[in-house]
Order: C-alpha cells, then structure tokens, then sequence
C-alpha cells in the first residue's frame, strides 16, 4: 500500500506544475509593447505623481492584530486533539478545557478592554 | 497491483482537478449571470460563435474561455522595481494551494472493487431473508477485509490522509503567504495595503474557521474527513448537530476567500484591486481563477463537514432503508457500486449548490467597514465559536450520562432530520424541474427587499422600472 503522502506530493507537484505552466504559456504567447513610455513603468496610482517609496510604513495595529492571533491560534492547537479525545476524558476533560478556555477569555476580555482589538 | 494503484490515484487527481477547474470556470460565468440577474440585467450575452453560419451564444457561457484566451495573449507587464521572483512565486502560491488542498476531500464512499461483477449477474442482488444484502458489503463501515474474496478497496479520495482536517487547515493557511508576498513584492502603495488588509483578515477569521470545526470534531470523535461523512451518513447531518458552528464556518469561509462582504482587500472603491493591482495577464488570471477555485474547495469542505458530504438521506451501502428507531418502512436493495456512484453525484451536486449560494451572497451583500470587520471576527465570531465547544462538551457528558431512553430519542430525532433532508430535497429537485419546463414570465418591477418594505409602507414609485 502506497503511502497517501506521495498523492500528496503529486498534487503539490501538478499543481506547481500547472502554475508554471499558466505563466509560460502567458510569457510564450505575450504581446511585448516596442517601447515602455515612463509613464507605463510607474507604480499605478490612480495618476498621480508617486512619493516616496512603496515599501512604506504602516499602522502598528497590524501587528498587534497578527499578536493576538498567535495567541487564539496556539489555544486552537491545543484543543483540536482535546476535541477528537474528549469522549473518553469525560467529565474531568470537559472541566479541564473550560478552565483552560476561561484563562484564555481572561486574556481576550483584557485584550477588549485595553482596546487592542478596535480598529481606531 | 502497484500500477492499478498508480491508475486510479491518477484518475482520481484528474477528476478533482477537472472538476475543480471547471467548476471554477463555470463560475465566473455563473457570478456575472447571477449579477444580472439580481440587478435586473441581461449579463454577458457578447462573446459569439459561428457554426455552420448559425451564432451560438450559449447564454454566455462562452466568456469564460474567451476571457481565458485573453488572459494568455495580454502583455506580462511587472513594475521595474518589483521583487522578480517574489512577484512570479505569489501567483503560483495562490493557485497552488488550493489545488492541493483538494487532495484531502473525499468524493465518494469507499467502492469494494471484489463486489463489482460485470456479466451475468451484474444487477442481481443476493438478499437474505429480511431484505439484506449478502455481499459481504456492510452497512456502516468500510470493506470487509477478507482474503477469500480478493479484498480490493477503492478509496474515492486522492490522499486519505490520517491527519485529515489538521491538514485542511495547514494549507489553507498557506493562502495569507501568496496574498502578502503578491503585494509586498509589486512595489505599489495600494498593492501593499491590500497585502496587509488581506493577511489582516485572513488571519483573523483562521481562528474562527479552526475553533467552529472543533465542535464538530468532538460530535463525530475524529480528524479524518471520510469519518466524518460516514458519522453524518449514519446519523445526522452535521448542520443539525452543529448549527452555530455551520454558519461561523460559512461565515469564515468566505472572509477566507477575500469575497463579498469580506472584500476589504481588493476594495475597488478605495484600493483599486488591493494586493493584485500591478499584476497583468496570465498572473492576474491565475489570481482571479485562485479565487473561484477556493470558493470551491471552500464549498467542498462546507459539504464534507455539514452536509453530510456524499451521504444521501436514507441511502446506506447496501441500499435504501427507511427507518425510524426500530420501525422499518421501506427496504431496497441496490448493488453497492450504484449507491456509492450515486453518492459522487450527491456530493458533486451539493458543491454545486453551494457555491451557487455564495456567488447569491456575494451579490446581495454591501462590504463591510474594516472595523466592523474586526469587531465582527474578534469580538462576535470568536466567543461564539468558543462558546460553542463548551456547549457541545457540556451537552454530549449530559447525553452520556442520561442513558439508553435519551439516545434511543437521539436516534429517532436523527431519523427525523434524514427525513426532512429528504423532502427538503425532493421539493427542491422538483421546483427546479418544475422551473425549467415551466413558462418564464419577465415582470419588471420592484421586487427588492427594501424596496418592498417601502412599498407596504406606502412610499415608492410602485410602476414598472425601466431597463
């Protein structure tokens, strides 16, 4: 019996494959223009003139967002094996993950009351 | 042994990748339709060809491929001062994924090759007594594993892979990296902020779209995904066990798919096309397509987990069997590998409907703003969802613990839910049916919600409107 991994691995392929496939087929067949006016060339902003460079600086809101999502994302990596389990931990599992789930509302109700969760 | 192995992955690969593929073709052209249809147009109906003088329109249809010819011959345009490699990889990321992460999804139940006869007797049914099949085909579960009858199982998914769902979600996360990366390396203000909008929500709602799925782990007691099918086939489908968790699902899904209402990234109005705007021909098409595709395998893993994937109501692998509790009204034996292709049909069918009821969604829903956004994943969703697993472990130890009188309830209550999937079924078959033979009557008027309420409460132009 073959290992399901290896299908796997041959969708990962066929797909790459494919992808590469779409943009040579796009670079085989392209129109190329003779010339590239300056103005074709320039980072499209609705016409205007761009300043500054493109790689600019953001709003530090994004960061704490993708904090916050660690944080739930890691409590998910804990209860996805307590989900598949919890019918032989009974009642002592049910118990666990709601203390284990209630530490982590603290922790949410704490972010909701500092305001890290509005977007201002 | 090994190259019929080797055939069948191959088969099956094709057929979920064509499927795929075609689906998500098919779909642009349905959202354009569906479009007019709601905003009282007449759609595409432009792209024409000539056979044998005769114009073919085919109600549009023919878009899709002329957009696909389009794509091929536009010129590939990339900003000087974009990350060249970044800039090709993000395209090829997008799609990629969501073809792999079709691998996983079961389309049908497990055939047993060793009960597929051809001539003679390829419809005679061995029954016994009380109308049971005699095939060694059992009701639940999968092959019998038996040496005597050459045990030859056809497992109709490409990859079933024990980790199942946990690998679900593993690529699908990998949809952020092709958003981020498309626009961090296009070299364009709108394309960065799109780039962080979309890594912004993706992630937000990630966790929604994990924590609504533990609930239901925890109902059918498993990861792998064709588990969860046979659970739902032998007692409930998932949305009646797990309602809230079907919606925060369906909700998170289409944030994940960056699709109306949770368009934010690519907001015309105000980011031109978000993390795509400086991608042009083929890699542009390969990100339009990469969205059609994940409404798809999007409505693939919504049908696996809670519409009883390729389970038809009262339909098991021996055949037909109506039955609540112990009563038995109905019992029909058909060949294990006609019920099992019907299931293909099934689950093929309930993508289809699917995915029609997100492109519905799509177009009756304004955006959102980007706080609202938050506030809604963060702050509605994510309780909901956790709110949710502890309401289903509190519930199952009170049905553990209520005894043999309560799950004999369940299980007529389950029935009963079988059943009215069945009529809800019917009734929608037969409406559709009814719908195509039936004469099409255009009236032009108000029909709207909005604009009904506002007629009840006598305040509009109430003649026919213009197209």
């Amino acid at each position: 019996m073959q290992s399901p991994w290896l299908s796997v691995l041959s969708f990962l392929v066929v797909s790459t494959l494919v992808g590469l496939g779409m943009i040579g087929a796009g670079r085989v067949l392209r129109v190329r223009a003779r010339h590239d006016s300056p103005l074709k060339v320039r980072p499209y902003e609705c016409g205007e003139e761009p300043t500054g460079p493109a790689w600019m600086q953001f709003h530090p809101r994004y960061y704490l967002v993708a904090l916050v999502f660690v944080l739930f994302d890691v409590e998910a990596v804990f209860l996805l094996p307590w989900g598949v389990v919890q019918r032989e931990l009974g009642p002592a599992g049910v118990g666990a993950a709601l203390v284990f789930v209630a530490v982590l509302m603290l922790g949410w109700l704490y972010a909701v009351r500092k305001e890290a969760l509005k977007w201002q | 042994m090994t190259a019929t192995l080797l055939l069948a992955t191959i088969v099956k690969i094709l057929i979920m990748v064509m499927f795929v593929l075609n689906l998500a073709a098919i779909l642009t052209w349905a959202d354009r339709r569906q479009s007019s249809m709601i905003q009282d147009r007449v759609g595409p109906n432009r792209a024409v060809i000539k056979i044998f003088g005769k114009e073919l329109r085919l109600a549009g249809l023919l878009h899709p491929l002329a957009d696909g010819l389009k794509f091929f011959t536009k010129e590939d345009f990339m900003p000087p001062n974009a990350d060249r490699l970044l800039f090709t990889l993000a395209p090829i990321m997008a799609m990629g994924m969501v073809f792999t992460l079709v691998a996983t999804i079961p389309f049908g139940d497990t055939i047993c090759l060793h009960q597929f006869r051809l001539f003679p007797d390829f419809w005679h049914v061995h029954t016994g007594p009380h109308g049971e099949l005699l095939d060694g085909v059992e009701r639940w579960g999968t092959c019998a594993a038996d040496s005597r009858n050459g045990y030859a199982p056809l497992e109709l998914v490409v990859a079933p892979l024990g980790v199942g769902i946990l690998y679900v979600f593993a690529m699908s996360g990998q949809g952020i990296i092709g958003a981020a990366i498309a626009g961090w390396s296009s070299d364009n203000k709108f394309s960065l902020m799109g780039a962080l909008r979309a890594a912004s929500q993706m992630v937000s709602y990630e966790v929604t779209l994990g924590m609504s799925l533990v609930g239901a782990m925890m109902i059918y007691g498993t990861v792998r995904l064709d588990d969860m099918v046979r659970w739902q086939q032998e007692h409930a489908w998932g949305i009646f066990v797990q309602p809230l968790a079907f919606f925060l699902f369906f909700a998170a899904a289409v944030a994940e798919n960056k699709r109306i209402p949770f368009d934010l990234p690519e907001a015309e109005s105000e980011l031109v096309s978000g993390y795509f705007t400086e991608y042009a021909g083929m890699k542009f098409g390969m990100f339009y397509f990469a969205e059609y595709a994940e409404v798809v395998t999007g409505s693939m893993l919504l049908v696996t987990i809670f519409l009883g994937g390729w389970a038809l109501p009262f339909f098991h692998r021996d055949g037909l069997l109506v039955q609540f509790g112990d009563t038995t009204l109905l019992r029909v034996a058909i060949p294990h590998v006609f019920v099992t292709l019907l299931g293909v049909l099934a689950f093929f069918g309930k993508v289809i409907v699917v995915c029609w009821i997100q492109v519905f969604v799509r177009w009756s829903l304004p955006r959102f703003r980007y706080d609202q956004l938050m506030k809604l994943g963060w702050r509605l969703l994510l309780p909901a969802s956790l709110a949710n697993i502890l309401v289903t472990g509190v519930v199952w130890l009170a049905v553990d613990k209520a005894g043999s009188a309560a799950s004999d309830g369940l299980r007529i209550a389950a029935d009963v839910t079988q059943a009215v999937v069945a009529m809800a079924m019917t009734y929608l078959i037969g409406r559709g049916v009814v719908g195509m033979f039936g004469t099409v009557t255009h009236e032009r008027n108000i029909i709207g919600t909005s604009a009904g309420i506002a007629a009840r409460r006598g305040g509009t132009k109430t003649e026919p409107m213009q197209a």
